[in-house]
């Protein structure tokens, strides 16, 4: 039971870091229905940022998070505003393969400033734990769930009862209507990148803050979130949510009984498990769980 | 006043689909624009308010004022906060949002008070106000386009334009319709309506145009429209004095008068 607990305890600090990332594919993908590979990229340059200020430039840790969240804000902002606009209209192919490119473009430059040495962001949780019964939970963990639900739920309310929040989810059904209300459907593009690079500053600085650290190999980890988003169907916000908790849970629990019991897989299987969990569901569900399924005339 | 001068609109760079179209929507004032199917009314409509881009269209000649201010090609948030708000073809309501949010996105611009808007558009729609969380999905048909008639006026336009209004929708229903649009009127507002009914459309309009093939081919106060043999014809579906059907082609000399500026 404690082992369960304690595997379902790092289930849960794994899904938070996929859900803050699986939120931004979300966004970006419901407002321009594009699937923004440079996510990665921005995670990284972001982790990255934050530690530079933290370590090399000796600030505080979390101003150090705070300007690393307004930075990746920023780089996502000029990746839209720079790269992706302008292909607007053009085949969604197309715009995949530019955000490859952009992936490629960011990730090349920041690995050179990580270097080959495993860099740490300077998080105030180190080694801490917290004992609950017989299970070890570290501070870490906690601070990753909790930020991971406040900021899903000020989402969630942002998406519910603000004006723009609103205009976002118009803009996301049916973007000439929403343009005809006056919604400037451009700023709202913008916007969905900026939301959606802070919250990747926030999960590669949660998946650098570990004994692995930052190193340049740290961006697999959004990759990692793209089962969650696939799996929770690529347009729902709740879908990703799940998916990220599936994905996250499904990895630790392997990750805790695989060698025990399925043994002949071999080490590190739990890397592969959500790619797996990936291709059952898309075997049973094509859409994903929550994705809206495309009818199609013929 | 809402002036539209010369207006020329090309779609893809090589179909030229509008060509020198003119017409003024007075303050206050109903005005309808009549003509069969593609025949360029949407694509007026959308010259207006700024929605060409998305079809791959481009205004090339003329010019587009409100209230003596140009808004050719202006950005679409900008020409509704300028008090020119559209409502598309087909209703276009949001079917996963309630009454209640669909009418808060039309208010998206407005910066003054959402909930006198709102009071409003619930006075000259009191079925919306009975329905407002219900999802806009499972309204029905004339209901939709109540719905999004009050979302269009939640921005508070001073012109609003209205393409098809009674598309697919019973005698009855485009009946409330026509009055919501008298009573829109007379709270000040001035009304575009883009028709095919145009039974409908002449009967409550103060001023008449007929657009056939991307020009204005006729242009007369609503009243003499209705009297008129060939609108009669060919738009009303009356025919006068019995005996044979007249031949389309006898009827359209007026298409080749040439109509310059008016």
């Amino acid at each position: 039971m404690t082992t369960f607990l304690q595997a379902t305890v790092a289930g849960l600090s794994l899904a938070s870091i996929y859900m803050l990332l699986a939120l931004g594919f979300v966004i970006i993908y419901k407002s321009m229905q594009v699937l923004s590979f440079a996510h990665p990229a921005i995670m990284l340059f972001a982790a990255y940022m934050v530690s530079w200020m933290a370590i090399d430039k000796q600030l505080n840790f979390w101003l150090a998070l705070a300007l690393g969240v307004v930075a990746a804000g920023v780089m996502g902002w000029l990746a839209e505003r720079v790269a992706v606009r302008p292909m607007i209209g053009k085949p969604l192919f197309a715009i995949a393969i530019l955000t490859i490119g952009l992936d490629i473009a960011i990730r090349t430059p920041v690995n050179n400033l990580i270097g080959v040495n495993i860099r740490s962001v300077g998080d105030p949780w180190g080694f801490g734990t917290l004992q609950l019964g017989d299970v070890v939970i570290q501070h870490r963990s906690i601070a990753m769930v909790v930020t991971a639900f406040i900021v899903g739920s000020l989402l969630f309310a942002f998406f519910r009862f603000s004006r723009v929040g609103l205009a976002m989810r118009a803009t996301a059904i049916d973007q000439e209507v929403a343009l005809a209300q006056g919604i400037s459907v451009g700023r709202i593009f913008s916007l969905a990148w900026i939301m959606a690079g802070g919250m990747a500053a926030l999960a590669g600085t949660f998946a650098s803050s570990d004994l692995s650290g930052l190193t340049q190999s740290t961006y697999i980890v959004a990759l990692k979130a793209l089962p969650a988003i696939v799996v929770g169907g690529l347009d729902s916000i709740g879908g990703a949510v799940v998916g990220a908790l599936i994905i996250g849970l499904a990895e630790a629990y392997t990750a805790t009984y695989q060698s025990q019991y399925l043994g002949f897989l071999g080490g590190n299987f739990s890397q592969v498990v959500p790619y797996l969990v990936l291709l059952i569901v898309l075997l049973i569900k094509p859409y994903g769980l929550f994705g809206t399924e495309e009818v199609e005339r013929v | 006043m809402l002036e539209v001068a010369n207006l020329e609109v090309v779609y893809h760079d090589v179909i030229l689909v509008l060509r020198g179209i003119s017409f003024q929507l007075p303050e206050g004032k109903i005005v309808a624009l009549l003509g069969a199917n593609g025949a360029g009314k949407t694509t007026v409509l959308r010259a207006i308010t700024g929605l060409l881009d998305i079809q791959n269209g481009d205004i090339t000649k003329g010019e587009i004022s409100v209230d003596g201010k140009t808004i050719t090609k202006a950005r679409p948030s900008e020409i509704v906060s300028r008090g020119v708000t559209q409502v598309l073809e087909g209703r276009r309501v949001f079917g996963e949002f309630t009454v209640e949010e669909n009418l808060r996105v039309g208010a998206h611009t407005s910066k003054g008070d959402t909930e006198a808007h709102a009071m409003r558009v619930y006075d000259l729609f009191p079925l919306l106000k009975e329905r407002r969380k219900s999802l806009a999905g499972y309204l029905s048909g004339g209901e939709q386009q109540m719905l999004a008639i009050g979302r269009a006026m939640m921005s508070d336009p001073k012109y609003l334009l209205l393409d098809e209004p009674s598309l697919g929708l019973a005698p009855l229903l485009v009946q409330q319709i026509r009055d919501i649009i008298v009573e829109i009127n007379e709270q000040g507002t001035g009304v575009l309506l883009v028709e095919q009914n145009a039974n409908m459309a002449l009967s409550i309009s103060e001023h008449g145009y007929i657009m056939e093939t991307g020009k204005i081919v006729m242009d007369k106060p609503s009243a003499e429209l209705m009297r008129d043999e060939d609108v009669q014809e060919f738009y009303l579906g009356l025919h006068a004095g019995g005996g044979e059907r007249k031949s389309f082609r006898d009827v359209k000399h007026y298409k080749r008068r040439k109509r310059w500026l008016s």
